[in-house]
């Protein structure tokens, strides 16, 4: 192990930050670091929070940071906000829920964006948590961008995953539709003091108890959350999805479940990297040798097509052992 | 290789609250390109320092309005030293006499806009002062 590795299994916050900031600037060096940590990792109890914009997900996050931070648990966030499409910059702005966590140590809280990913997520996030997991975090607490119905690559990533909804966003049949509504292992009705809370519970319950497929061994929970402003109330309703989220977590254990989910994972992370090892690189060379520009050419003035195009530079990478 | 996306921090330390200012330039900065954390008022230097180098910053903004400049940019410059963090470089911006710019660059703070920089003058010296941290 380098002494880089060393420092982030030891938990050193600097060293773990500029690694995630190398893996997100698709740096050489910090694949090999990364190899190096993978032993180290798949320890830490993962948990997504997911929603739409403004639902209240930072807010929870740093509701859940106090919460596991009172049952002794050290703690690794990652906070992922939208890139701009047009000047590729991004305001990460997750932070300002979470300030009062900045100084505990044993708190690292880490934004993202999304550069172009369109899954919810960052294409660095699973890296990132690695890095966390390496660092020894009992729980990483990973917060999607705001989504709408099927931003869901955090189910490849979470163990469990809490989905925030708040009333007044649609009827009953927004509730039935498949996406976000499918992934919840937990339900938050947030700023559930405001009008239609009551009806979003009571349609979210029926959805819930008339599932076509019978019985099943995991009824996501619904945690309403109301009034951050009143501190006492906000605090029990905030250790209950904590509860809640817990209890979840120990039937993936009892259940079997989180062996699958671990295995999800892994076939999503060879996948992942079968694309950056062997697309990306193919896309590289072909921009930087111009012939992707005049294949493009070519299929405007319908001379090709992308099937044809795409099959034969498929068959030189891949039969002819020429390396992209 | 691709090139690194430049990250900065936009805080406010103290307890003024005046952040149109901090917003102005978080949103600036976003369209220049920049990777922006923006971490709000209220802060204190600790705050500050810490969620810097949690963020892997190349640099922090600070403004201040309220004239507290004096105690509170070079205490983040110093935390960040504490921590080994030098390399990251330290702004300032606000209501600034002239007459403190001496003691702030002396503390270690690398520039100084006050009201009437333009922005594009901010974005250029970022681009220009921060290329070629690894």
């Amino acid at each position: 192990m380098t002494q880089t590795t060393q420092k982030i299994c030891a938990g050193d916050i600097r060293s773990a930050s500029r690694l995630i900031r190398d893996l997100e600037d698709k740096r050489p060096e910090a694949r090999l670091r990364l190899r190096q940590l993978f032993p180290h990792t798949g320890r830490s109890f993962i948990i997504g929070i997911t929603g739409s914009p403004g639902a209240g997900k930072s807010t929870l996050a740093d509701a859940l940071i106090g919460e596991l931070r009172k049952r002794k648990k050290t703690v690794g966030v990652l906070a992922v906000d939208p890139s701009s499409p047009f000047s590729g910059g991004a305001l990460l702005g997750d932070r300002v829920r979470m300030l009062r966590h900045a100084e505990d140590e044993d708190v690292f809280i880490r934004s993202l964006a999304t550069r172009g990913a369109l899954g919810g997520l960052a294409h660095a996030a699973g890296d990132a948590i690695h890095v966390m997991e390496a660092m020894g975090k009992d729980v990483i607490l990973v917060e999607t961008v705001g989504i709408g119905q099927q931003e869901l690559d955090i189910i490849h990533h979470a163990h469990s995953i809490v989905v925030v909804l708040v009333p007044g966003m649609g009827d009953e049949i927004q509730t039935m539709k498949a996406g976000v509504m499918e992934i919840a292992d937990v339900f938050v009705i947030n700023k559930a003091d405001r009008p239609g809370a009551k009806q979003l519970k009571t349609e979210l319950t029926s959805l819930l108890n008339a599932s076509p497929h019978g019985p099943r061994d995991w009824i996501p929970p619904i945690v309403s959350i109301g009034n951050l402003y009143e501190p006492e109330s906000f605090a029990k309703k905030t250790a209950e999805l904590m509860d809640a989220v817990a209890k979840h977590h120990a039937h993936l254990v009892v259940s079997g479940q989180l062996a699958e989910r671990t295995e999800r994972k892994a076939v999503m992370e060879i996948t992942d990297a079968l694309r950056a090892c062997i697309l990306e690189p193919v896309i590289e060379r072909l921009i930087t040798d111009g012939e992707l520009k005049k294949i493009v050419g070519k299929i405007q003035n319908r001379e090709t097509d992308p099937y044809t195009e795409a099959e034969a530079i498929a068959r030189r990478f891949l039969n002819t052992g020429e390396t992209p | 290789m691709p090139e690194r996306k430049i990250r900065v921090m936009v805080a406010k330390p103290g307890l003024d609250g005046h952040d149109r200012g901090a917003r102005i330039l978080a949103r600036c900065f976003r369209d220049a390109g920049f990777e922006v954390i923006y971490t709000g008022c209220h802060q204190t230097p600790e705050q500050v320092a810490a969620a810097a180098i949690q963020e892997d910053v190349d640099l922090v903004g600070l403004s201040c309005l309220s004239g507290a400049h004096r105690i509170l940019f070079p205490r983040v410059v110093e935390l960040l030293r504490e921590k080994n963090a030098s390399d990251i470089t330290v702004i300032g911006g606000g209501i600034i006499p002239e007459q403190d710019f001496p003691m702030l660059y002396d503390a270690g703070i690398q520039a100084i806009f006050t009201p009437g920089a333009s922005l594009d003058s901010i974005v250029e010296w970022v681009r220009t002062h921060i290329r070629g941290r690894n």
